[in-house]
């Protein structure tokens, strides 16, 4: 530098070379474009809708909505708000999220495990399974559960039936209901008070075997209580609950609990989809076990299940946590695709229909995204946080 | 007589675990719990395939015309042949269809020559792909100069229009997320938030909201008068989204290049841009390509969302042509040829990028 | 608005039309990909109007989810897609309705195996709709009326609709009467469904341009009722230049022999000469694309003239 600038004062450095004053000049810069980007898009939205009459503000939550929906889980009909759409919506995402992770988690673990076997047969069938679904476009594969199988159900009247109680047909699935009376409390407080019985038996169980090196075999005993104890209360209080069929009147089914093609063929789609990838994240989890682990674990004499419970498994929920959040969120993006068959979740109600009945797109869009991007960073943050409690300790 | 000692010379192993017989009873029947899954996953196989074959191949038709040719009973195949240069171009008209095969043409020498290790001046042909390359294929495809004739956005679709949108989305969302990911590791604080939440914006919200808010919120963040072609409006949103996934990927890459590297440039007098440019950039982006593949394996699959706010892309004009009346009823052959298609698309991308990953694994460590 | 849609049309040199993805009859692009029908053909009468050329418009397909936000952005100049008329859509979407081309209602379409005759049979019955359209209100408010139940199936295109319909998710699929005609020619066997006699809407449908550029409006309003006037005088594309000579002073103001019509509009006096020449009158119009010689078959019922019974009904143009 001085150098390059002989003759003039070498004393001090030019300002503009001067590192803080640069970054502050580059950050007030980045900070101007910002706000000047927003000013722009903002202004110009509003002068668009001021000239086209378009109206503007969340005051249409209010109004009556006027159309029906397919599946709602809170009660809804034509004449509730467009308020209450929204919750609806978001109610059946939640649903189907839920639902997905639940079931994708199953099958990529059996799948996960399955690469892995020492059946050779079974190996290269799991690793079919994941390069397939992998590999062909989540739509798609949409489209394809929900009309090339769905044409292949019967009309309700030649429904497939399990002993007069479950339907399966083009409509659904009909499953009996249970109807709670008065009473049921008791019997969903014994459940309550099993779990907490088998929790403190763990905990004294761990105890013991710190103290006196006996083991004892807890899982028998503990389904035992979960199933025995709420159905002695159940029969005690006089069976406070009974079940209603569906029954075929008209054209459909009525009563009873109803599962619709539309959730089942996204639920299947994504789930095979997702499980895809779940498999290949438990997949590396595992192998990301030094061998050594396993060796040491047959060395001590444990059995195969305990070697995998209390070694294997442990270790490999470090490495496979973050990558299966990002699945999880994932599912939970890719259900707003229940736009394309028609399920009525979050996109499909609010920012379809609603948004039609209304016309109020920058509102709306607004909501749906907010609704994404919260379920998003509230999963990231509590993961983050789990992960800085189970983070090996480096000493 | 001498009393060295010869050892006999080593017993054969037993013959049930050599040759065929030993590898199926190591591999497929070496517990009884494994004898009863391979035999049911032989079962599944073998009756997953034989209703496949005689469906698809053996009752299918393949020669014909209109939907009378399809009488064995199979799949009907002539469904996809009679309409498959709509599936591949679109609505393009039939007299320009060239200019779509030029450009295929240039594009898949450009990556086959980026491909093969030997290929001399690399660089040259990298440069090429990325800066000339795009100007070329807008003016084949789109037209309006040298001659040749405009063709409205409108009229592009099938396969074209999805990798047109896949390769557009991650050319140049490539510099956007170098950007972004020196700014999200960047000491400024203030251009690090900014970079923050822009990433993360893009990544927590699902592609369809972002598709829906191009297509329909843009035109009223635009000044007066600007108008967008739907395609565009479509793209832009794609690389938005994209940009930020993208920034993730470079900065993986940038973490890891060792801190030597740096420290390095920094005591070599070199400026933060010439350190990015010269030493830090060059070694991450090698690094980042596999990366980037999947990158793009994702949004390859993605493009088939457009469908949803009314582009035709490969999905969506197999789906308009189910609903052709003289063609109804052929819904699984539709199906079955797209996700082929995908399938063969992204599984080679895949496994090029896995070959990758392992070279660049040899090399740098 | 800085420069009227007008110059900016014919600045490009062509008009921006938003139609259907594809409905039989009114908007519906052939195998070739050129597109026809009776929305259609009122944007062909606006672009004969405007640029003296029918020929000279762009179509953009929409779904009936982007259709009005596509007007409000400026994508389109003139959206022709079978949209209903109601005071919401003229009152907060900031939108003009230049007219009726076609009065419709909503109705349902049943297959003949359900043995239902009338729409008060429907308690209880799953209904396919389309998403985004006045049909799902209408829909809700029948229903509540009779105070029957029902599931509502909604789908994004009225192609997947009819595929709903078809694979027997629903029991009826409902919409506005002329669609449903143009949707029962899309199933593999047409004579296995019905459309019940009810009609349970007023479905005018027409052609709707921005407000905030009345020139434009005038200019839309104006080349419909040009077709129904020249239907009226006997107008038609064979006669046209016959008429020309025609001493009747109303077909002469119609067709340009008398000065000054056009100017008010800011066009050539030539402006429903080309509309009639090129495109044809209302009568033609709607018999090429809707009526007895189309695959649809439709009567025209409330679309006749008002003189031959029914709505259609121009002022007059002097």
């Amino acid at each position: 530098m001085d150098i390059q600038n002989k003759g003039q004062d070498k004393a001090k450095t030019k300002i503009w070379n001067d590192p803080a004053v640069r970054s502050v000049f580059f950050q007030v810069l980045a900070v101007g474009a910002v706000v000047a980007f927003f000013l722009y898009i903002i202004n110009n939205a509003l002068t668009n809708m001021e000239q086209r009459g378009i109206t503007t503000g969340f005051a249409f939550l209010g109004d009556q909505a006027g159309f029906g929906i397919l599946q709602s889980l809170i009660e809804y009909d034509e004449t509730h708000s467009f308020g209450r759409t929204f919750f609806v919506g978001l109610l059946n995402t939640v649903l189907v999220a839920v639902l997905g992770i639940i079931l994708a988690t199953i099958l990529g673990f059996f799948i996960g495990i399955g690469r892995l076997s020492h059946n050779w047969l079974i190996s290269k069938l799991a690793t079919t399974y994941i390069e397939t679904f992998r590999n062909i476009p989540l739509l798609l594969q949409i489209f394809f559960w929900y009309f090339a199988v769905l044409q292949g159900l019967p009309s309700p009247r030649n429904s497939m039936s399990i002993g007069e109680s479950v339907f399966f047909n083009i409509r659904g699935l009909y499953l009996p209901g249970p109807v709670y009376e008065d009473g049921f409390g008791a019997v969903a407080f014994a459940i309550v008070v099993a779990i907490g019985i088998i929790i403190g038996l763990v905990r004294f169980e761990r105890k013991r075997q710190r103290e006196t090196g006996k083991t004892f075999p807890l899982f028998l005993p503990s389904v035992g209580i979960l199933c025995g104890l709420p159905l002695i209360v159940y029969f005690l209080a006089g069976s406070p609950m009974h079940w209603d069929y569906p029954v075929l009147t008209g054209f459909n089914f009525k009563g009873g609990l109803t599962i619709i093609p539309e959730l089942i063929a996204l639920l299947i789609a994504l789930t095979v989809y997702t499980a895809a990838f779940i498999a290949e994240v438990v997949r590396s989890g595992i192998e990301a076990i030094p061998r050594g682990q396993s060796e040491a674990a047959n060395a001590l004499g444990l059995s195969n299940g305990q070697r995998l419970r209390l070694v294997i498994i442990p270790q490999a929920m470090r490495v496979i946590i973050p990558p299966m959040t990002n699945q999880y969120l994932n599912l939970t993006k890719n259900s707003s695709l229940a736009t394309a068959i028609g399920y009525p979740d979050l996109v499909s109600v609010f920012m379809g229909t609603t948004l039609n009945q209304t016309g109020q797109a920058i509102e709306i869009i607004f909501m749906t995204m907010a609704v994404y991007l919260f379920l998003s960073l509230s999963t990231s943050a509590l993961m983050n946080w789990y992960n800085s409690r189970i983070a090996l300790v480096e000493r | 007589m001498s009393n060295k000692f010869v050892p006999l010379p080593d017993l054969p192993p037993p013959s049930n675990t050599v040759g065929v017989v030993g590898w199926l009873r190591t591999n497929l029947f070496s517990s009884p719990v494994n004898s009863v899954l391979t035999i049911i996953a032989f079962y599944l196989i073998y009756s997953g395939i034989s209703w496949f074959v005689s469906w698809g191949v053996i009752n299918a038709d393949v020669i014909g015309t209109s939907r009378e040719d399809c009488t064995s009973g199979g799949a009907c195949w002539v469904f996809i042949s009679v309409r498959l240069p709509q599936f591949i171009y679109g609505f393009y008209p039939p007299d320009e269809v060239w200019r779509i095969n030029l450009m295929f043409a240039i594009a898949i020498i450009g990556i086959v020559a980026l491909m093969i290790d030997k290929t001399p001046k690399k660089g040259w042909i990298a440069l090429f792909m990325l800066v000339i390359f795009p100007i070329i294929a807008y003016f084949l495809l789109y037209g309006g100069a040298f001659g040749l004739e405009v063709v409205e956005t409108h009229k592009w679709g099938g396969l074209t229009l999805t990798l047109v949108i896949a390769t557009v989305g991650i050319v140049v969302s490539l510099p956007i997320g170098v950007a972004l990911a020196l700014g999200r590791r960047s000491e400024m604080p203030i251009v690090k938030s900014i970079s923050v939440v822009y990433i993360e914006f893009w990544r927590g919200v699902p592609l369809i909201t972002v598709l829906f808010m191009a297509s329909v919120m843009l035109p009223l963040f635009m000044s007066e008068g600007t108008e967008t072609d739907k395609l565009v409006r479509a793209m832009i949103g794609v690389i938005m989204f994209q940009s930020a996934y993208m920034a993730e990927v470079v900065r993986g890459g940038l973490q890891a290049i060792p801190k030597g590297q740096y420290e390095a440039a920094h005591s070599l007098g070199l400026s933060y841009w010439k350190m990015m440019f010269f030493i830090i950039l060059p070694q991450a982006l090698k690094l980042m390509i596999p990366g980037i593949v999947n990158t793009f394996i994702a949004l390859f699959k993605d493009t088939s969302l457009v469908l949803i706010i009314g582009l035709f892309d490969l999905l969506a004009i197999v789906q308009s042509a189910l609903h052709d009346p003289k063609w109804l009823g052929f819904s699984v052959e539709g199906y079955i040829f797209v996700a082929f298609l995908f399938w063969v698309f992204c599984f080679g991308m895949s496994r090029y990028s896995q070959a990758l990953e392992r070279k660049l694994n040899t090399s740098h460590r | 608005m800085a420069d009227g849609t007008l110059d900016a049309v014919k600045k490009k040199g062509f008009v921006q039309c938003g139609v259907s993805t594809g409905l039989p009859g009114f908007s519906n692009p052939d195998d070739k990909g050129n597109w026809m029908g009776l929305d259609v053909d009122l944007c062909r009468a606006v672009a004969a109007a405007t640029l003296g050329d029918a020929s000279k418009v762009k179509y953009i397909p929409l779904t009936a989810k982007e259709r009005f936000t596509a007007l409000q952005s400026g994508e389109i100049d003139l959206l022709s897609r079978n949209t209903t008329w109601t005071l919401t859509r003229d009152g907060s979407l900031g939108l003009n309705f230049a007219g009726v081309n076609y009065y419709d209602g909503q109705g349902f379409l049943v297959s003949k195996d359900l043995g239902v005759k009338s729409a008060k049979e429907l308690d209880g019955a799953a209904v396919c709709i389309q998403a985004g359209t006045t049909t799902e209100l209408n829909l809700a408010d029948y229903f509540r009326e009779f105070g029957m139940k029902y599931q509502p199936v909604v789908f994004d295109t009225s192609d997947q609709t009819v595929k709903g319909f078809e694979a027997g998710r629903c029991d009826v699929l409902t919409s506005d009467q002329s669609q449903l005609y143009a949707l029962r020619i899309q199933l593999s066997n047409p004579d296995k469904a019905m459309v019940l006699p009810e009609v349970i809407s007023k479905e005018p449908l027409g052609p709707v341009v921005r407000q905030g550029d009345d020139q434009w409006f005038n200019i839309v309003k104006w080349s419909l009722f040009a077709a129904i006037t020249a239907e009226e005088l006997g107008v038609s594309s064979d006669n046209v230049d016959k008429m020309k000579s025609s001493t009747n002073p109303n077909v002469q103001r119609l067709l340009g022999a008398e000065a000054g019509q056009g100017k008010n509009l800011g066009l050539d006096d030539t402006w429903a000469f080309n509309i009639v020449k090129q495109v044809g009158n209302y009568g033609e119009m709607f018999e090429r694309n809707v009526g007895k010689s189309s695959p649809l078959g439709i009567e025209r019922g409330l679309n006749a003239l008002w003189t031959k019974g029914g709505l259609q009904y121009a002022p007059p143009i002097r």
